[in-house]
């Protein structure tokens, strides 16, 4: 039956050909490139409670009295966004846990983006050719960032409401159309009653199409240009070497979606997040003390906050015109932060002269210069987030405000200084260490007849050397015949066109990473899968197999029972 | 199990599970002992199974939010910690290799295909130019014109939107609960929210009113009558990003926005001047005066524009 359905597909489609290509795709092994898929699935998951969320959430700033189950708000006039989302934490089941999975993988994904372009960054993994995908990542943070504040800001919460109040303000500020884009966004007088439903409409549809179509971009290019990939292991520049997509990578990246849910289910579970029935609604003269945003917007409040109080006017003289505080925090900073890391690779290649292609990763050490600007920059977006809990800081170490913001104002210049002769000074001393990284081994201090004393290394332990074993090419024609002889005693020489490849190409990979396993010995058999690798590729081989027996795609090759 | 091509074993049963081979030690034991890992694994199944059973049922008695997370995440977490496992310890991982290539064409593809493109294109277009700058132009007035709906029908023109101070002469101070103030409404050290009667719990319209002993204050020189008997009143709209300056310290006589600390000294003699933070300039003041019978009311609305800045403000006053 299966068979069947998949031959009648394969018959108009050609499943087979290119399906081929993708079970066999090699992901590298390494644990840094799990971040992305981390973000990967924070999106998956997003996109999954957000759906829940969005058949209960009241996109309204209608007022309603509450009368709900949460009796501390009986009788408040409240929006309808702001009851609705109380509606469907307290009275529909499962509906807060819902919510606090969508703040907290809202949280995750951007922090993964952030980390994966860290990654990123300090590996060179943004050199040509892979310059466009770094400024689709770059894009995708930028709409990330617009997309989670869109989202806390739905709720009408006081919190969120002063935070849209910022925004109002920083969008005021523009040069020359500022005050022109505040109204239209908000339109007309803030708050207004289209703020909600078009921040909704931007929040649920507009930036999620957007971001999707991004993720594909950014995985459609991964896969056209092949994955980076660290020295050693016999990677090289023209090679990948690693697990093959089928179906090694599909069940970890299988259980890295699940992982994934499953820590923000018990993130959702166990801590509280956005508890907006404690804040109250969005009542425009009302605040409270710590508004903080949520931590990817936290280094722009820092930014606002440290800002000295510089205003520039002309006077009506010249014109009459003003560059407010807040242009330069909260408009300025972004802008110039997110062009340079658009532009980042282009910038690099430049300062280097590098502009041929890159397929092997750096260590972050063997760039030293790269590396401590990238901390130094690093350090001081980290200063701008902690000087956003400047009030916070202020009541915990009980000092004055005064001290800890004047502090944070001499820390976001100092601490960048410090950090990159700092970082530069570590990865030289890393780079001049011999054997970094490798295990310690124990000194045995011994003492010798004369009273002298020697330090004598430890034997090593199993573990302590680790062999590398050469790859095992997979290149489009995983079909080893000696070894599929010895594993199953398949017909000779058959490529099959469609059936019988994948089932053969899994004996095969077993059968090859078996022979490898063996060390030398494997080297022989990896050889002779290197001979039998070279022309089948495409897939067009000739004809049925030796003895003619079908095999079916999705039965188990007999040495698999 | 020493030569490749020789048979495993029993001939005819599984490939020894060390086929996934690996060279560090948790491999090799994975690899020495597949069982284990087979256990291993299918522990984390069941737990996903005892989970998900467990999620059905919280929902179902309608437990706190903390069971329904927790058998949720013990479901996804099997799941996730089984499939890992599974891909990790007991599925062929070589390591494999495939080869990569240029992605750069070679000359001859980029000449056949620039060939194509161009000797095509300059049949079809540029031979019709005219037609080609016809077409530009009528999408360029297209592209143009589409910006009306989209942008421009977003709102009203801001026009005085940003200097407008919903404050007017003789306004009453008005609690957000619609009481008049009085004079005898406050004692010294007091504070209060108000506003014009016309838009109560407005956002630009908001007024910290702070009463500071009996005596009239002269914040300023020229706003000697502002401030009777004791009583100030500022903009409440914080000039720096336009949050409520909601917190009065009244030992220290200072008003402090919690959003991002601009402190404003509103002393003797001070008016609303900012001392501290990132807040430009001080907070505008109202003038008041107190009428015939006790009533605090505005002797005009402000004179200049409440709360951040913006590029036109550079036109007013203050």
């Amino acid at each position: 039956m299966v068979d069947a359905l998949y031959n009648w597909f394969d018959n108009r489609l050609n499943i087979s050909t290119g399906g081929r290509k993708i079970v066999n795709k090699i992901f590298p092994d390494h644990w840094s490139f799990m971040i992305g898929e981390i973000a990967l699935y924070s999106f998956v998951v997003l996109l999954a409670t957000g759906v829940f969320l969005s058949l209960y959430f009241v996109p309204s700033t209608a007022t309603v009295v509450y009368n709900g189950p949460y009796t501390p708000l009986h009788g408040q006039v409240v929006s309808e966004a702001y009851a609705s989302t109380i509606n469907l934490s307290f009275s529909v089941r499962t509906g807060l846990l819902m919510r606090q999975m969508h703040h907290w993988a809202a949280n995750i994904f951007l922090g993964a983006i952030v980390v994966h372009m860290c990654r990123i960054f300090f590996t060179g993994g943004f050199r040509r050719p892979r310059e466009m995908n770094w400024i689709i990542g770059v894009n995708l943070l930028i709409l990330s960032i617009f997309n989670g504040f869109l989202g806390y800001s739905l709720p009408d919460d006081l919190v969120s409401g002063t935070g849209i109040r910022i925004a109002l303000s920083i969008l005021e500020s523009l040069p020359l159309v500022g005050s022109y884009l505040a109204v239209f966004l908000f339109g007309g007088k803030f708050p207004g009653t289209s703020l909600i439903p078009r921040f909704f409409l931007l929040h649920v549809l507009i930036l999620p199409a957007v971001i999707a179509l991004l993720i594909g971009m950014h995985l459609g290019l991964l896969v056209r240009q092949k994955h980076t990939q660290f020295r050693g292991g016999g990677a090289t520049e023209h090679n990948v070497v690693g697990a093959p997509m089928w179906p090694t990578f599909m069940a970890k990246t299988q259980g890295f979606l699940f992982l994934v849910a499953g820590v923000t289910a018990i993130l959702g579970a166990a801590v509280q997040i956005n508890p907006i029935w404690l804040y109250g609604p969005y009542v425009p003269y009302h605040v409270t003390y710590a508004v903080q945003p949520d931590w990817y917007m936290g280094w722009l409040d820092g930014a606002l906050r440290v800002m000295p109080s510089w205003e520039t006017v002309w006077g009506p003289a010249v014109g009459g015109h003003m560059i407010p505080n807040a242009f330069w925090p909260a408009i300025v900073l972004p802008g110039i932060t997110f062009t340079v890391l658009m532009m980042w690779p282009f910038i690099e290649a430049r300062l280097t002269g590098d502009r041929v292609d890159h397929q092997l990763l750096d260590r972050p050490r063997d760039r030293p210069k790269r590396t401590a600007l990238g901390v130094s920059v690093l350090s001081f977006y980290f200063v701008l987030f902690g000087a956003s809990a400047t009030d916070v800081l202020a009541n915990y170490l009980d000092v004055s405000l005064n001290i800890v913001l004047v502090a944070f104002r001499v820390l976001v210049i100092a601490v960048p200084l410090v950090m990159y002769p700092l970082a530069l000074k570590i990865c030289k001393e890393i780079q001049d260490t011999p054997g970094a990284v490798k295990p310690k081994r124990h000194n045995i201090v011994v003492r010798s007849a004369e009273g002298g004393f020697e330090a004598v290394p430890s034997a090593g332990r199993p573990g302590d050397e680790k062999v590398e074993l050469e790859p095992v090419s997979l290149d489009y024609a995983p079909v080893l015949e000696p070894a599929m002889a010895a594993a199953g005693g398949d017909g000779h020489g058959s490529v099959q066109v469609s059936a019988g490849t994948t089932a053969a190409a899994q004996a095969a990979m077993a059968a090859a990473a078996s022979i490898a396993a063996r060390g030398a010995a494997g080297k022989g058999g990896a050889g002779s899968g290197d001979g039998a690798s070279g022309d089948g590729a495409g897939g067009d081989g000739d004809g049925a197999g030796g003895d003619g027996r079908k095999r079916g795609i999705f039965r188990i090759p007999r040495n698999y029972r | 199990m020493t030569q490749p091509g020789s048979s495993h074993g029993s001939g005819d049963g599984p490939p020894p599970i060390e086929t996934v081979g690996y060279d560090a030690p948790q491999f090799q034991v994975a690899a020495a002992h597949p069982r284990r890992m087979e256990k291993a694994v299918a522990i984390a199944f069941l737990a996903a199974l005892a989970g998900a059973a467990g999620f059905g049922a919280a929902f179902w008695v309608n437990a706190d939010n903390f069971w329904l997370g927790a058998t949720l995440g013990v479901t996804f977490v099997g799941l996730g910690a089984g499939f890992v496992a599974w891909g990790k310890y007991l599925m062929p991982r070589g390591p494999f290799s495939e080869s990569r290539h240029s992605l750069v064409p070679s000359e001859e593809h980029k000449e056949q295909f620039v060939d194509e493109f161009a000797s095509r294109g300059k049949v079809a277009i540029e031979r019709r130019g005219f037609l080609l700058k016809i077409a530009g132009a009528g999408t360029a007035v297209f592209g143009i014109v589409a910006m009306f709906p989209l942008i421009r029908s977003l709102g009203p023109l801001p026009k005085k939107f940003f200097f407008s101070s919903y404050w007017y002469r003789g306004a009453y101070l008005v609690t957000p609960y619609g009481t008049r103030l009085q004079v005898s409404s406050m004692k010294p050290g007091g504070m209060a929210t108000v506003f014009p009667p016309t838009d109560i719990g407005g956002p630009f319209s908001q007024t910290m009113l702070v009463r500071q002993g009996t005596a009239d204050i002269t914040t300023a020189p020229g706003r000697e009558t502002w401030s009777p008997q004791g009583y100030m009143a500022f903009s409440k709209v914080c000039t720096h990003a336009g949050c409520p300056v909601g917190l009065y310290q009244q030992v220290t006589r200072q008003l402090l926005c919690p959003c991002h600390q601009s402190l404003f000294d509103v002393g003797p003699g001070r008016a609303a001047v900012p001392v501290f933070g990132p807040a430009p300039r001080p907070l505008p003041q109202l003038p008041l005066y107190v009428d015939s019978r006790g009533y605090l009311r505005a002797q005009k609305g402000y004179d200049e524009p409440v709360g951040p800045g913006f590029w036109e403000r550079g036109n007013s006053n203050g």
